[in-house]
Formats: structure tokens, sequence, C-alpha cells
């Protein structure tokens, strides 16, 4: 089963509380997502560090069940 | 430390710039190793490309080397740079060049 863009959403959010997710359909087939996480968390790291902290709270899901998630990360303004 | 693991940190170790993707530069394999080669052949730089698709070792190993779920990975100098998405947006921001040019890499002929 591919994740829906609410769970996703939903488990990027209960790891990093105060996120913004932006989801992007990118085939429309609800299997392949661009997602662009926006973080206060993610302040005073690098992109490796960033992106970690997604997968992260995506659980081990990410390049399993998750093989086709687009990921770009920022830090507010 | 395991083979697999002596056997990634020699490769990583031995060339300036390597790819870990699925395929080969001519053929990759998926698009988001399609999307890596199309970068580093942009930036007109030499690297070393390891095709995880003929060693399964390799293609499980990589991911606990650099605790990174995902294929493709990048080394420039022994240093985990990030997978397709970090390189894209390096390459976008102009900072995957000057990070290449900074580190002294070879030029692709």
């Amino acid at each position: 089963m591919p994740m829906s863009a609410d769970e996703i959403t939903e488990a990027i959010t209960a790891a990093l509380p105060g996120a913004q997710v932006e989801m992007t359909d990118l085939a429309g087939d609800n299997d392949h997502w661009a997602a662009r996480v926006t973080a206060p968390q993610f302040a005073g790291k690098n992109r490796v560090q960033q992106h970690k902290m997604v997968y992260e709270a995506l659980g081990g899901r990410m390049g399993g069940v998750l093989h086709a998630l687009q990921l770009t990360t920022a830090v507010p303004k | 430390m395991s083979d697999t693991n002596a056997k990634i940190s020699g490769i990583v170790g031995e060339n300036d710039v390597v790819l870990f993707m699925k395929g080969t530069p001519l053929f990759p394999q998926c698009g988001f190793s399609s999307r890596a080669v199309s970068i580093l052949d942009h930036c007109g730089v030499k690297y070393e490309s390891v095709d995880v698709l003929q060693d399964m070792e390799i293609r499980q190993g990589i991911k606990t080397y650099s605790d990174w779920p995902t294929i493709p990975q990048l080394f420039v100098k022994g240093e985990f740079l990030g997978g397709s998405d970090i390189m894209m947006e390096m390459f976008e921001a102009g900072e995957l060049q000057e990070l290449l040019d900074e580190k002294d890499v070879a030029r692709a002929e």
C-alpha cells in the first residue's frame, strides 16, 4: 500500500511540530510524491541532516513503501 | 567493519567523485539516477559510477554506510553529499559547481 499525502504529512508534522508540508502528486497516481517541508527544526542543519530528519519521521518507509518521494527542505524565513 | 563496508569505503576513498546509482550513466535504470547523471554531466566533472543493481551487497550496504535510505548517492572526496534531490537543489543554487571547484576535482575530458 502506498502512503497517502495525508499520512505522509501527518508523519512529518508528528515528528517535526510546526512544520509546513506541501505535497505534490507528481504522476497523478497517488504514489509518486514531491514534498516540500519547511520546519524551524532545520535551522543550523545542512541538507543531508535536514533530509535525514524527514526520513526519520517517516520511520524507515523511505526507500521502501515510499520509493519515490522527491524531497525539498527549507528553514522558515 | 564488514567486507561490504570495507569495499564501499575503498571505492569512496579511491575516487574523487563517485555516484552509486541504478544502471549506468549511459543507461540509467531509474529517474532519480538519470537526474543525478544529468547534473554531473552538466557540471562537467570526471566521475566514477557504481551500478548497485549489479551487486546486492553494495545495494544494501551503501544505505547503511551513509545512513541514507535511497539511491542514487553522491560522494565527493570521501564525503557523502546526498541523493538526487539534494544534488538538484545544490545545482540550481550554483553550490554544487562551487563545491566541485573548491574541492578541485578533475574535469571530464
